[in-house]
């Protein structure tokens, strides 16, 4: 394991990798949930979060060049003062890196109107697998060829290393406002959330949170959700004045339109504030309810939120497990979360078959295996289930070209058997 | 999953194994851009909606539906995809195959961040599918942003979900004496700030009311809803800077007597000349900015890039990998390390390079 504190350091990391023929992994704080920058066998871990320096703001070009041990949040203090913000904001925010989000495609509660990571990175200092540095992308807005910028965000470390980002900054909006809806029953939370959307309007952030971890989340914060709500959601919408206010009126009537209970808009910024700390400490609260957690990712198109939460309740019941769900419905990114007592005996292969059937719902349904968290280890064998034969040897195909070495995190993201000709199964017990 | 564009898609596979040379053709509007097209079997993508549930704010669509069929479809539902060609007769696949993004750039964003999903068929027949339709997707390599300014030598596009999005309540070009940096400065998130010398114009979307109280910010008077034109000329093309030097590349372009007009905030300029020596001249003046021009009309001497492909080496290795028998649009990308044409050496981007 490793820490390197320049490109050049890490660079020679690489290099000393390559020399032994041993593979390397990126790690950043570790906040992954997949899996990605979890080293197999005897690979080089190379931590980034030494290389944690903002290297350059121009704040005319709204353009910040950063290490990849830079906090995601950190990014958006360091910027504040000059009216800026980077937009990718995961949950783990306050401890995941910069570099993390590259590695994984990042998303978070305001992807919804702004895009992921991909959308806010504009190049990429990459060190490859044979320790050599490419310059991906720039900070013009077209380059001749292929989009290698756009190739290596989301490769989850398999392609090469960030050691230097530059992404795009925001300004703040003029007005922002934040509102919570309460409602009596899920389909009406649903229905509101389809409502907004035919209404012509793609706010900033649409959450949504189960009666389970709302009433978790009020135990703990005291945000003031509604304790007996079967679901909440959580919408912002930001701009100019009378874009809001309008947007503001239409969603309240929206929600009244489908039975919202109550329709709550924070009134300050301490309200508001208040409001997204439920949302944003929703995996802190269940540490209340049971000493351990699995959240899974996948994305569902939004008309199929219903349909595929029903099943998702269903299969917790059958494995008889907690089941709560804190998701961004506006862009259909599930999170179903599995609570429970590791120390309960056989509950592991339960929480783990009830995952592998909430992820075949999912893709039944037109979904996809994940929206921001990425496949790691922990999806690399349902790849199969949304990718054909053909589609995967293409990939695999993609990241020899980018890594000819195969040094770079390998046995992540693809399944064995990718390639094709290459040895899709072994016998048991076979050393591989 | 079946789609009604499945048989015709098989078609084109079948083409596709049989003919040693595949060459995808769309509206042909943009047929000029990149390297010399080679001579081999045209193949055209199939056009028609396959899917579209507003309420998804996706759309599935055949890669040979023409833009204009596609934008008449969306505004029927309120919705909106923002690819905003020069011509609307461009197919959504030419666009994504070209690579260029609509003056609404600095609103909306380039067109990479427009794909989902994509269906390729490959040199030697095969239907590939990269991405997902879900507006969020992680899962696995980008290669729908892999795919788009790939002139077709990855593969045929010919299927693709785009992103979509609710048409604006309201929308005004407002015309400012601002410079475009100083536009970019006071508007909050405006749709395009048109860059000219002399004259800015921003296009504003949103409440009509806000609209009002951006125009009073930016000293504006509103010159209706019609974009004002991009330059026209025999010889055209775009320059690609970083944005703080669209004011000035836009005014040294003008001063030669070539028609320039900047996208603020994004770093285009769009140039039209009457002759050859206009599109170098302005060439020129990109390099000395530290960007690059590319020849999207006339003058088919002068090389489409006029600088080297960066990384060129990774992306020959990619070619090599996804299409091994080289069979898609050879020399469309200077893939090769041939020497540029036409491209005086002095002002190749050594800092680049």
């Amino acid at each position: 394991m490793c820490f390197p504190q320049s490109t050049e350091q890490l660079a020679a990391a690489v290099r000393v990798a390559a020399r032994h023929d041993v593979p390397f992994v990126a790690r950043g704080s570790g906040t992954g949930l997949a899996g990605g920058a979890t080293p197999l066998d005897d690979a080089v871990v190379i931590v980034t979060t030494q290389m944690n320096r903002v290297l350059a703001v121009d704040p005319v070009e709204r353009i910040a060049w950063v290490e990849p041990g830079v906090l995601n949040l950190d990014l958006s203090r360091a910027v504040a003062h000059l009216g800026l913000h980077y937009a990718p904001d995961p949950s783990s925010q306050q401890a995941c890196t910069i570099g993390g989000n590259v590695g994984t495609n990042a998303g978070g509660p305001h992807c919804l109107a702004s895009g992921g990571t991909s959308a806010h990175v504009l190049a990429v200092d990459a060190v490859l697998g044979d320790g050599s540095v490419a310059h991906l992308g720039g900070t013009e807005p077209d380059l001749p060829g292929y989009d290698l910028r756009g190739c290596f965000v989301g490769s989850e470390g398999t392609m090469g290393i960030a050691a230097r980002v530059a992404v795009r900054l925001l300004p703040n909006p003029p007005v922002v406002r934040t509102l919570l809806l309460d409602f009596t029953a899920l389909d009406d939370a649903a229905a509101t959330v389809s409502g907004i959307i035919a209404a012509g309007m793609v706010p900033a952030a649409l959450e949504m949170m189960d009666a389970e971890i709302t009433r978790a989340v009020e135990d703990y914060v005291g945000a003031g959700y509604p304790r007996d709500a079967a679901a909440v959601l959580l919408v912002e919408v930001d701009g100019l004045e009378d874009g809001v206010a309008a947007q503001v009126a239409a969603i309240t009537e929206v929600g009244k339109a489908n039975g919202a209970r109550s329709v709550r808009v924070a009134q300050d910024e301490a309200e508001r504030a208040l409001l997204w700390k439920g949302r944003k400490s929703a995996f802190g609260a269940i540490a209340r309810i049971a000493p351990d957690y699995y959240l899974h990712d996948a994305v569902v198109p939004r008309t199929k939120l219903v349909e595929v939460l029903r099943h998702v309740y269903r299969i917790a019941g059958e494995q008889q497990l907690t089941m709560m769900n804190v998701f961004h419905a506006g862009d259909g990114n599930l999170h179903p979360l599995i609570v429970f007592d590791a120390r309960e005996p056989g509950v592991w292969q339960r929480v783990h078959d009830a995952g592998d059937e909430i992820l075949r719902t999912c893709v039944a349904a037109g979904g996809v295996l994940s929206g921001e968290h990425g496949i790691g280890m922990e999806k690399r064998d349902a790849m199969g289930l949304i990718f054909s034969p053909d589609d995967l040897d293409l990939q695999a195909r993609l990241r020899d070209a980018f890594d000819p070495s195969g040094r770079a995190n390998p046995g992540k993201v693809l399944p064995r058997g990718s390639r094709c000709g290459e040895l899709a199964r072994v016998p048991e017990g076979t050393w591989v | 999953m079946t789609g009604p564009l499945d048989s015709a898609i098989d078609d084109l596979c079948a083409v596709a194994r049989d003919a040693p040379v595949v060459v995808p053709v769309g509206g042909r509007t943009h047929w000029e851009v990149g390297g010399p097209p080679p001579t081999g079997t045209e193949v055209v993508a199939p056009a028609g909606i396959v899917e579209y549930d507003p309420a998804e704010l996706t759309v599935t669509v055949g890669a040979g539906t023409r833009v204009g069929d596609l934008d008449a479809v969306l505004a029927a539902s309120g919705q909106q995809c923002p690819l905003d060609p020069r011509d609307p007769a461009a197919t959504v696949g030419g666009v994504l195959a070209t690579g260029l993004s609509g003056p609404r750039r600095l609103g909306y964003g380039p067109v990479r961040n427009r794909l989902l999903e994509v269906h390729l068929v490959t040199g030697d027949g095969r239907r590939v599918k990269g991405g997902g339709r879900t507006v969020k997707n992680v899962s696995g390599y980008d290669v729908a942003r892999l795919v788009v300014g790939s002139l077709g030598t990855l593969g045929v596009i010919v299927q693709v979900t785009l992103r979509c999005e609710p048409r604006p309540p309201a929308a005004a070009w407002l015309a400012t004496a601002l410079p475009g940096a100083e536009a970019a400065a006071r508007a909050f998130r405006p749709a395009t700030i048109l860059v000219q010398s002399g004259a800015t114009t921003v296009l504003v979307e949103g409440h009509a009311d806000d609209i009002a109280a951006e125009s009073r910010r930016l000293d504006a008077t509103s010159v209706g809803t019609a974009p004002p034109p991009l330059p026209e000329g025999p010889f055209r093309g775009r320059i690609s800077v970083s944005p703080a030097r669209v004011d000035a590349v836009v005014a040294a372009v003008a001063r030669i007597g070539v028609g320039a007009v900047g996208e603020g905030g994004v770093g285009t300029v769009h140039v039209a000349a009457v002759n050859a020596d206009g599109l170098r001249a302005a060439r020129v003046i990109a390099h000395d900015a530290g960007g690059w021009l590319l020849r999207e009309a006339g003058g088919e001497e002068i090389d489409g890039f006029g600088v080297p492909l960066p990384n060129r080496a990774v992306m020959a290795r990619i070619k090599d990998a996804l299409d091994p028998t080289g069979a898609c649009n050879p020399g469309r990308l200077p893939l090769d390390d041939r020497p540029l044409v036409d491209v005086d050496a002095a002002v190749g981007r050594g800092a680049r390079a």
